[in-house]
């Protein structure tokens, strides 16, 4: 018999708001509301969408010693990234790699002074935290009296503003405590769809309240997983189990550019993470197969699955299709797929959807451009 | 007279032929549609042949030929408008297909069996 669904602090409201609920990653999630996951799409790169992660899981990463230097060299043993370089108040894109390589995980580190504030996806939580855990130096906290909301797109900054007017001045990456009402809020200037945008932790007490206070303004509409999965698609972004996974190395993800110059050969703190010597070896030598972009010829999405090919007829594939779908904002279909190395933006290759080969161009990531307040 | 199959879509007699479309609960559970491939007018098509191709922004899904016919129509305006499918549902028809029999509209759903089959 299945587990029971876990339920957001926004269940109630989802479903007031006419949301179609889905399992996702264990949790009861809103894929789409009555607007549909074209118009949320569209609002979103319009106005601004309101977004209920809170299955995303939120960790402390505290020091015991109180230095907060102990707590971002255990960090930097897990994740290849400038953990220690990080200013305070600010946050960073990171990678779990196990000792393949290969990708466990990716998250958002923030440095809040004293501690990180790690934020994982839903499907990984779990076997993050246990990772986590076997650190030494650190007390690894989940938080779980909080929820997670993302506010995204460009009207986000100044309706979240009106209620917090301290978040108008933050950059992109920033990250800060602020009240709202009484209320400690966590917010930090990002998000996943390719928009200005803040994520923003609230206490499970008054997730529902602040939520509703946001959807009260003008312009704000909620926005389901459906939506959220072609924003990302389109700001080229990946998403763990899809694009990668721990077969997947950061250099095969096309997340190199996590790595920062003191992680790699010949920086002050080169390696010193699981898989160092296959990871680091790839971004100098190159990989076989990296991800890329592929905008099919015609209006016919290649999903997730499809086989690309570099011959219109015969040949064994070359890569398949990691995250497709149609893009709302670029008015037509577009995909992800690790291809072979070497192969240039503009070149055609071919999908086989339903026995036939469709062309496709490979197009460089992202499909939009990205409006960050930096 | 208008009839409905058990996939959701809806037959309208007109003359010798029936046209087909999908129902008004198919394009919800759809979502937005992005995408139509439809067959050649003329092709020959047997009972529960999938005919036509449908994409939305969720997934593909397929329509199948409720009865065996020749295909006198299609609405290849469709292909250009795929959104219309959502926009009005019951006036985005896809195809028209004379049977090859008569009389194949009385084995298929009256209103009233379509409503209590979507709930």
């Amino acid at each position: 018999m299945a587990e029971e669904l876990r339920r957001t602090g926004l269940y109630d409201l989802h479903v007031a708001r006419g949301a179609r609920m889905v399992p996702f990653a264990g949790w009861e999630m809103p894929v789409q509301y009555p607007m549909g996951v074209m118009g949320e799409h569209l609002h979103t790169r319009g106005h601004a969408g309101l977004f209920d992660v809170s299955h995303m899981g939120q960790v402390l990463v505290v020091p015991k010693d109180g230095n907060l230097q102990t707590a971002a060299l255990a960090l930097e043993s897990l994740i290849p990234a400038d953990v220690l370089g990080l200013a305070e108040g600010r946050q960073r894109y990171g990678l779990f790699t196990n000792e393949d390589g290969g990708i466990l995980d990716d998250l958002m580190f923030a440095n809040r002074g004293d501690h990180y504030l790690l934020v994982v996806n839903a499907a990984c939580a779990d076997q993050d935290i246990a990772h986590l855990q076997g650190l030494d130096g650190v007390e690894i906290v989940p938080v779980t009296d909080r929820g997670l909301l993302a506010l995204q797109g460009p009207e986000a900054a100044g309706v979240l503003s009106a209620l917090i007017p301290g978040a108008a001045g933050m950059r992109f990456m920033d990250s800060a405590i602020m009240d709202w009402d009484g209320a400690e809020m966590w917010l930090s200037r990002s998000g996943y769809t390719g928009e200005d945008g803040f994520e923003i932790s609230v206490p499970a007490a008054r997730l529902a309240e602040f939520a509703q206070a946001l959807l009260a303004q003008p312009g704000v509409e909620p926005i389901g997983l459906g939506a959220r999965d072609s924003l990302r698609l389109e700001a080229g972004m990946p998403l763990y189990g899809h694009d990668m996974d721990a077969g997947v190395t950061p250099a095969e993800a096309a997340l190199g550019w996590s790595i920062q110059k003191v992680r790699r050969p010949g920086g002050a703190r080169a390696g010193g993470f699981p898989g160092a010597g296959r990871v680091l070896a790839e971004l100098a030598d190159g990989v076989a197969a990296t991800r890329r972009g592929l905008r099919p010829e015609g209006r016919a999405p290649i999903r997730e699955g499809v086989a690309i090919f570099a011959e219109a007829e015969g040949g064994e594939p070359i890569g398949t299709v990691s995250s497709g779908g149609f893009g709302p904002s670029v008015e037509g279909p577009i995909a992800m797929a690790r291809i072979p190395s070497g192969i240039a933006d503009g070149a055609t290759l071919h999908a086989e959807l339903r026995g036939k080969r469709l062309p496709v161009t490979v197009a460089p990531l992202p499909f939009i451009t990205p409006s960050y307040k930096r | 007279m208008l009839k409905y199959t058990e996939d959701h879509e809806w037959l309208r007699a007109e003359g010798d032929e029936i046209v087909v479309g999908i129902t008004a609960h198919a394009s919800e559970q759809l979502g937005d549609v992005v995408f139509i491939e439809l067959p050649e007018e003329g092709r020959e098509v047997a009972a529960g042949e999938e005919i036509v191709v449908i994409e939305s922004v969720k997934a593909a899904s397929d329509i199948t030929a409720p009865v065996a016919g020749v295909l006198t129509a299609v609405n290849s305006a469709l292909a250009d408008a795929p959104g219309d499918v959502n926009a009005d549902p019951m006036a985005a028809w896809f195809f028209r297909i004379k049977p090859t029999e008569p009389g194949v509209m009385d084995g298929f759903l009256d209103e009233a069996a379509y409503q209590a089959l979507i709930g």
